[in-house]
């Protein structure tokens, strides 16, 4: 997951507006000011061509491929005929059962996986603040570093550590009687969810541990001098104080769970029977352009982004409010 | 960080719970260390191992060692496509990000020192593109590059990793707090043009947080699999995510586990030199998003 393209907190830091003197040695400010609009206009040039042509351009293209339909009149290739189609590739999206129930499957997974996450990176990020914490250096290197492993190298380490044959952990649990098969279809959602912890949780503990140290000495001091200490000072001081970056890890969270491809995806590619080939939406998606559906595959892109949009701009607008109302 | 918790007044507890807090919290802490490393640990023990003891002995200890030879069998399989794919994902990941943050970095000057009508909806429309998630994209950006013959080249791949509109963003607030604007009216005046200005004054001031933006974007890169899985079918143009992916699923036709194992322990060697060597800055980046 990329990540960063999320790291943004609830109010957008806005840089101050840097005006630039419009004392030109010449005088005119407005000859000035047009300078200045070429000027700027240059040097934004190169990165608004790609802009463009790789993110506007291909979305525009889904949206209006998303309202056609493609017949063919034999049913090997023959002639094809593009027709506008309306709504109706959105009302196709909406019956098609595979890829509801993928939305529904990965909204509960996420709805499990990221408080565990979360709740797990703020737990060591406080731990890691406290007094008694020892050796930080080693456990923040040994936390973060599933993160240099990339996601889809990580399955396939999974894809072998989980199964039977192999795994280190079905052993010891047979013999306290616990008797799992972790790629079975009932485990897989637990095992995918298990590679996003094991990935992610380090990354967002080192976020939520960055803020932590950034809170002010004199605010400790106070808080030590009122007598507040251990789990009361956390909750009642540090977690408040650190609230924009777990809105922030919350956010990313959401927009990951939603873009859910990497770890199902190789798993199936590893042919285990456990895991469906439809089990998340984006897989949905690139299955059926293979099977020849652009147009249908467009229009579940199209709903995707959407969804993704109104679910994390509605998270932040929802803990603006209460941020607003405490 | 020793620097606050020294300023920390300690009020001294007595002495047994103090040990006890230490037990717990560190307790919990290796707990957690466990939990990343040992899947990592069996990774590398697992690399190891002589063909054909992979599933005999203990699966966290050694037996066999052999990991030259299957280091030797990575490199050499299939006519040594995985220095390829490594190269690719180097290729990808080096080109990509010193574009994109080249580019980011000209935006960001653009849109912080410069005051033009539109500014803001410019930003604001750099800044909504970076809610939505890039996988969100790659289909459209498939479908496109499809319409276009584009798929399977090594430009289908580099052209959207060149684009970082976070990047844009983070360069933005680095040169609003890094570029004071005296600096550049001074070499205005002294007859600098603005190429000159940008490249020999405001470039090497950003160059910190510059390394930052890179940092972010070549990880992405490197990690990305969906994009390349969908643009890029011949081998030979493939990332090392994509390569390992594939190997793993010929498994049953007959390419050994050993071969993704050992592959995917020698693929996590070259993220790990960057971020031990390169730490100070990545520390700083992640909390430039998260604190201001």
């Amino acid at each position: 997951m990329s990540s960063p393209s999320s790291t943004r907190t609830a109010s957008p830091p806005r840089p101050a507006p840097a005006v630039t003197p419009r004392v030109s040695p010449a005088g005119r400010p407005r000859r000035a000011g047009r300078r200045t609009a070429w000027t700027a206009s240059g040097f934004l040039a190169p990165f608004a061509v790609l802009f463009l042509t790789m993110m506007v351009a291909p979305i525009c293209y889904a949206i209006y491929q998303s309202f056609f339909t493609v017949h063919r009149a034999g049913l090997f290739g023959g002639a094809q005929s593009t027709e506008f189609a309306g709504l109706s590739n959105y009302a196709d999206v909406f019956r098609d059962h595979d890829f509801l129930a993928s939305i529904v499957r990965v909204v509960l997974l996420g709805c499990v996986q990221v408080p565990v996450m979360l709740g797990l990176a703020l737990l060591l990020a406080l731990l890691m603040d406290s007094r008694s914490a020892r050796l930080r250096r080693t456990f923040r290197l040994a936390f973060f570093l599933p993160y240099a492993l990339p996601g889809a190298i990580a399955a396939v380490m999974w894809s072998f550590l989980l199964a039977k044959s192999l795994s280190p952990f079905t052993g010891p649990l047979s013999h306290l009687g616990i008797d799992v098969d972790f790629l079975s279809p009932s485990w897989v959602p637990v095992s995918i969810g298990n590679m996003i912890t094991w990935g992610w949780t380090g990354y967002n503990m080192l976020i939520i541990y960055s803020a932590l140290q950034t809170i002010p000495a004199e605010v400790m001091e106070a808080a030590a001098l009122d007598g507040c200490t251990g789990w009361r000072l956390a909750w009642a001081v540090k977690i408040p104080l650190v609230r924009p970056a777990l809105v922030l890890t919350t956010v990313f969270s959401i927009i990951g769970t939603a873009q859910l491809y990497t770890e199902p995806a190789v798993l199936v590619g590893a042919r285990i029977p456990g895991v469906s080939p439809k089990f998340s939406p984006i897989m949905n998606t690139t299955l059926g352009m293979d099977l020849g559906g652009q147009n249908l595959a467009a229009a579940q892109s199209v709903v995707l982004a959407l969804l993704t949009l109104v679910l994390s701009f509605g998270f932040l607008k929802y803990t603006q409010r209460k941020g607003a109302m405490a | 960080m020793s620097v606050i918790h020294a300023g920390r007044p300690t009020r001294r507890a007595p002495r047994g719970t103090e040990i006890a807090s230490k037990v717990a919290v560190n307790g919990v802490l290796g707990l957690m260390a466990l939990y990343t490393l040992i899947p990592l640990w069996w990774l590398f023990v697992s690399a190891t191992k002589g063909s054909g003891y992979l599933y005999t002995g203990a699966p966290l200890w050694f037996s066999h060692f052999d990991l030259v030879a299957n280091v030797r069998t990575v490199f050499s399989f299939e006519g040594g496509i995985f220095s390829t794919w490594l190269a690719n994902s180097a290729l990808y990941s080096l080109v990509g990000a010193t574009v994109s943050t080249l580019l980011s970095a000209m935006a960001g000057y653009a849109l912080s020192k410069f005051s033009f009508r539109g500014r803001e909806s410019v930003f604001n429309v750099i800044l909504a593109s970076v809610l939505i998630p890039a996988p969100m994209f790659a289909l459209p950006l498939f479908l496109l590059m499809a319409k276009l013959d584009l798929t399977n080249s090594y430009w289908s791949v580099l052209l959207p990793s060149c684009v970082s509109p976070f990047g844009v963003y983070l360069c933005r607030i680095f040169a609003a707090a890094s570029v004071p604007d005296e600096l550049l009216e001074a070499a205005r005046l002294d007859g600098a043009g603005e190429r000159r200005t940008f490249f020999r004054i405001a470039l090497p001031l950003m160059a910190p947080a510059l390394v930052t933006v890179f940092l972010f974007q070549f990880v992405g890169i490197w990690n990305n699999y969906l994009l390349p899985s969908l643009m890029l079918n011949s081998p030979s143009l493939q990332p090392v995510t994509v390569g390992l992916v594939q190997w793993r699923s010929e498994f049953a036709s007959g390419v050994p586990p050993l071969l993704s194992i050992t592959g995917a322990a020698l693929s996590l060697i070259p993220l790990l030199v960057a971020f031990i060597s390169l730490q100070r800055y990545w520390r700083n980046g992640l909390t430039a998003g998260a604190v201001k």
